[in-house]
């Protein structure tokens, strides 16, 4: 059950995210909720997805107990805010960041990760 | 390429798309420019529970409703932007934006809102996401059975002070007045919270820790006194600041950098509007914004005509 209300496909079970970084490059997650912290960044996501072809982006319920994988996963350790925000190269994290990112902070992780 | 229009406003908050939603009503060709998230403010509003004929509402949803009202009229809005230049003294105005797109239009309505002013000290950055928030219903459930600090004295920090109980052990506001700005009603419930005691008069001046927030200072103001203190979080709530610095010197503005209007929402530069959070006011609230930028609109259409 989709639990987002955002125009970027909503990822609902861990064997779909699975599929999706096994099958694309450059994969970004967003993992939160319809917070003031997590709208912002599904907003950049709005606007990159129409400007970065390279980069596939997906959105998944922090809530939705399928998201353990992500909540779980090591590289959010010690993460205390929401949205939890993973980008993975080749089916592996290239990075994980914690709370509110603006533009800059966002792009500035898909240029130095996944290049223009 | 230059887009031409009769009304430019900069800015999509609460006062920005209200006034967007006046003029396309008032047929005037109008385009929103904001460099921010669409909603503004009111979008990190979690919920909205006074604003008059809607029932409690969430924040985001609400500014959802005022841009699809915007755009129903025709109102044009660009989002994500960067303005890299200003030309507001000539009856066209002018705005180029960084990637070289120009704007004409021979009335702008400046609403750039505000944003959550930071502390500006050591650590802040490092540790925002692992111990420093900014939002208590966000985040508030990272810190349960654990000790948080909240920073501020208005509304939002003694209410999020004592959303924040029912998470955490213990929350300890730290306010460097030796009284709080908040309403009597927002003091008594954080003072009635056994959950909830209070450092006055002192300021935090860093954040440590070894990946995640462990630790801050604390300075009492009239000793001087510093003290270590650990602790698992902190929220901080310390009011907004202006977002005019690209516009500082272009519009009449007061000490605080915040554009002075008349009652009409005239700037004195021709043909010049402000609204929102970014004018000189008391009172800041989605209601006072979208009466605001009601006003602007208006007196804009009215110059237009004229």
């Amino acid at each position: 059950m989709k639990l987002l209300q955002t125009t970027i496909h909503e990822i609902e079970t861990a064997d779909e995210l699975q599929k999706i970084i096994n099958e694309n490059e450059n994969v970004m997650v967003c993992c939160g909720r319809m917070g003031p912290m997590c709208i912002p960044v599904y907003d950049e996501m709005e606007e990159l997805q129409e400007e970065r072809e390279n980069v596939k982006f997906y959105s998944m319920a922090f809530d939705n107990p399928e998201a353990s994988i992500v909540r779980n996963a090591p590289e959010c350790q010690g993460f205390m805010g929401l949205p939890f925000t993973m980008y993975y190269k080749n089916g592996k994290v290239a990075k994980a960041t914690s709370s509110i990112q603006n533009r800059e902070q966002i792009t500035s992780v898909l240029d130095e990760h996944f290049g223009n | 390429m230059e887009e031409k229009y009769d009304l430019m406003i900069i800015g999509a908050g609460a006062a920005g798309l209200t006034a967007g939603i006046y003029a396309s009503r008032a047929k005037l060709k109008t385009v929103i420019l904001n460099e921010g998230v669409v909603g503004g403010q009111m979008v990190l509003t979690e919920e909205v529970a006074n604003y008059p004929g809607v029932e409690t509402t969430k924040g985001y949803m609400l500014a959802n409703t005022m841009k699809k009202q915007a755009k129903s009229f025709g109102c044009k809005i660009k989002s994500n932007i960067k303005i890299k230049e200003y030309s507001l003294e000539n009856k066209l105005k002018k705005v180029t934006l960084e990637d070289g797109r120009k704007f004409t239009a021979n009335a702008v309505i400046l609403t750039p809102g505000g944003r959550p002013r930071s502390l500006n000290i050591p650590g802040e950055d490092q540790f925002k996401g692992r111990g420093i928030s900014y939002c208590a219903t966000c985040d508030g459930d990272f810190f349960t059975d654990k000790e948080v600090i909240v920073v501020g004295g208005g509304n939002s920090a003694l209410e999020e002070a004592v959303a924040l109980t029912n998470f955490a052990t213990k929350v300890s506001i730290v306010h460097q007045f030796d009284h709080f700005q908040a309403f009597e009603h927002a003091v008594k419930e954080a003072k009635e919270n056994p959950k909830i005691d209070f450092i006055m008069e002192s300021e935090l001046r860093s954040f440590e820790g070894n990946g995640n927030l462990e630790k801050v200072t604390i300075e009492h103001i009239p000793s001087k006194n510093i003290t270590d203190r650990k602790i698992d979080g902190i929220f901080i709530f310390i009011g907004y600041l202006p977002n005019t610095e690209s516009i500082k010197g272009r519009v009449p503005m007061n000490e605080r950098n915040e554009i002075i209007v008349d009652g009409d929402m005239k700037t004195g530069i021709e043909g010049v509007f402000a609204a929102g959070d970014s004018i000189a006011k008391r009172y800041r609230q989605v209601t006072t914004a979208v009466a605001d930028g009601t006003i602007a609109a208006l007196s804009a259409s009215e110059y237009l005509r004229n």
